[in-house]
């Protein structure tokens, strides 16, 4: 897999979910549909102004269910689509993600996450990670799943969403939270560069059947009786070789640390500053952030087997069973989090840490 | 008959006296006539039309059920020059998606509807479809519709005449000869409907089940007159030229 450059232009003062949407229309993204709800609503409102001018589409769906089969015909189109919405919203969506995944369309969704279960709250939250990763919908599928921590990781890592979607023909989930969302700081805004080299379409694409055999996006395999065995064996197939190759992870001062700090998404940019923190206190700790959260980058966490880990996340353990069995289940695994939209702060970071150290 | 490119030479899956194989030969026909296979988009929904990518010549999506209007809407508007037909059942057109029908007339989206009305839900065995009449026994109006809080059919073209997005509402039925010729006239029309870019058309078509209604295929098309006291025939809403 080649890793071509981005160019560098202006740096703009914006909030996360602008930074999203303007990221995919950069990534030529022209097609969004979505529906009204705290706290991605930015998201709508800046494709509602920016795609016309683009001569791209945008939609306020009915129903988040409405929206998702958009992307399903937008996708089969063969034009880049998004939706966004936020955890109840995006539960919504999950049978049309199913379908989506099933028929290998390529799509991105971004989860602007809210404390649940439930109607919840609108505090930024991580509850949202078995949903996300292991599933969510029915059938055996998955969704590649992007955690950006800041504002440029979440302008960077759109722009790839589409290149990934379209590379493996899958579902991109961007899964932000409240935070990321609504927070506001500098984005370098950069010129779009296909990452990846992107396969053509034209074998799958709908648009009439000019000059060829009429194409068929279909995910019911009735017979023979083994036809829908062997589409699950190639799915299984392209997920393998998607965990191959897609195994993104940032490490922060962990090459000489005691203690490993794993977190993602905003945890994971708290947990940066309490690992500095720790450090004035002389506690050697270091962090592991996972960007892709599928595939879970295994490798980043298997070498801290025997090693005390704290797992910080904003959900009452979710996140931590990955980091499990990454880990073999031999790492002594410390835990600091609650659902419901709690945040972690610096200092709870690090009064953990001194807890661990001092056993 | 002249053979018709839009439909593939091979036996149908329908069973005897069903509607669906004589409004696929319809649409065929028409999308011959007006010679638009080439650039026709059309949707096979949840229910017994599943399959219908088996018979169609074109280019064809399977929809989640109820979703249909969705998927054709993003279609239609990433291809605005291609033409969207969405083919859908009762269940799928106004029960489960009752939302997506009713929003995407409103919003006027240059799309054709072709909804088939059997009263019933075929391919799940018989149970009672949105457009079940009152009295009617199904595998779970086992009394009858109506006995139970299941409400009245119903009226969908009624419903959508309300609204001002949709240009041109049908009803039609399949039950006599009279009958399909009318039925291929206002599927012509709702057809150039959107090809003149004139905006959202539908056509509701009264049509048999004998194996959901458990009857014989004669008893099947006199049914069709009972259907039509509920669902009287007729143009619903004709705004062509104000668009």
């Amino acid at each position: 897999m080649k890793i071509n450059q981005m160019k560098t232009a202006e740096k703009r003062l914006m909030k996360g979910n602008e930074a999203l949407a303007h990221a995919a229309i950069s990534a030529g993204c022209r097609f969004y549909a979505g529906y009204p709800i705290t706290p991605q609503n930015e998201v709508s409102e800046y494709m509602s102004l920016h795609m016309p001018k683009c001569g791209g589409v945008f939609i306020q769906a009915e129903a988040e269910l409405s929206a998702i089969n958009m992307l399903f015909g937008a996708a089969s189109a063969g034009v880049r689509c998004m939706t966004s919405s936020s955890s109840p919203g995006i539960a919504l969506k999950q049978e049309g993600i199913s379908y989506i995944a099933a028929a290998e369309l390529p799509c991105v969704i971004a989860n602007v996450v809210r404390g649940g279960p439930g109607l919840g709250n609108i505090r930024a939250s991580q509850a949202d990670y078995f949903m996300s990763v292991k599933g969510g919908g029915h059938g055996d599928y998955k969704v590649i799943v992007l955690a950006p921590s800041n504002l440029q990781e979440t302008y960077d890592l759109t722009m790839n969403a589409f290149d990934y979607a379209d590379y493996y023909r899958n579902p991109v989930l961007i899964l932000m939270d409240g935070i990321v969302g609504q927070m506001v700081e500098s984005v370098e805004l950069k010129e779009y560069k296909p990452i990846l080299n992107l396969p053509s379409k034209d074998s799958w694409i709908l648009g009439g059947c000019k000059n060829r055999e009429p194409h068929v996006i279909k995910t019911l395999l009735l017979n023979p009786p083994d036809l829908l065995i062997k589409h699950n064996v190639h799915l299984k197939e392209k997920y393998e070789q998607i965990e191959s190759e897609l195994c993104l992870f940032n490490e922060y001062k962990t090459d000489d640390a005691e203690i490993i700090v794993a977190a993602y998404g905003i945890s994971a940019r708290v947990a940066k500053e309490a690992v500095d923190a720790s450090r004035k206190k002389g506690i050697k700790s270091g962090l592991v952030q996972p960007i892709t959260l599928w595939p879970f980058p295994k490798k980043a966490f298997k070498k801290y087997i025997g090693k005390d880990m704290l797992v910080v996340e904003m959900s009452n353990g979710q996140f931590i069973e990955d980091v499990m069995l990454s880990t073999e289940c031999k790492a002594n695994i410390h835990f600091l989090g609650h659902g419901g939209g709690w945040y972690p702060d610096t200092r709870q970071i690090v009064e953990k840490l001194i807890e661990i150290k001092n056993g | 008959m002249d053979k018709i490119n839009s439909i593939r030479n091979v036996k149908m899956h329908y069973c005897d006296g069903c509607g669906h194989s004589i409004v696929h030969r319809l649409i065929a026909q028409v999308v011959d006539e007006l010679g638009i296979r080439e650039k026709t988009i059309c949707s096979a929904p949840v229910g017994c039309s599943v399959l219908l990518y088996n018979y169609f010549n074109f280019d064809v999506i399977e929809c989640a059920h109820g979703r249909v209007p969705s998927v054709m809407t993003a279609i239609k508007r990433c291809l605005p020059e291609r033409f969207v037909l969405a083919y859908q059942g009762d269940g799928d057109l106004a029960a489960i998606g009752t939302t997506e029908t009713i929003h995407t007339a409103n919003r006027g989206e240059n799309i054709t509807v072709i909804f088939i009305n059997n009263a019933i839900y075929g391919m799940t065995g018989g149970q009672m479809a949105p457009t079940t009449l009152t009295g009617q026994i199904t595998t779970t109006t086992p009394h009858g519709r109506g006995k139970n809080f299941e409400g009245k059919p119903l009226r969908v073209c009624e419903m959508l005449a309300t609204l001002d997005g949709p240009s041109y509402i049908e009803r039609v039925a399949v039950d006599t000869s009279e009958g399909i010729k009318k039925t291929k006239e206002a599927v012509k029309n709702a057809f150039e409907c959107q090809l003149k870019g004139k905006g959202y058309s539908f056509v509701e078509i009264l049509s048999t089940c004998p194996s959901g209604w458990r009857t014989d295929i004669k008893s099947a098309f006199n049914f069709i007159s009972d259907m039509k006291k509920c669902f009287p025939l007729g143009v619903f809403k004709d705004a062509r030229n104000e668009r």
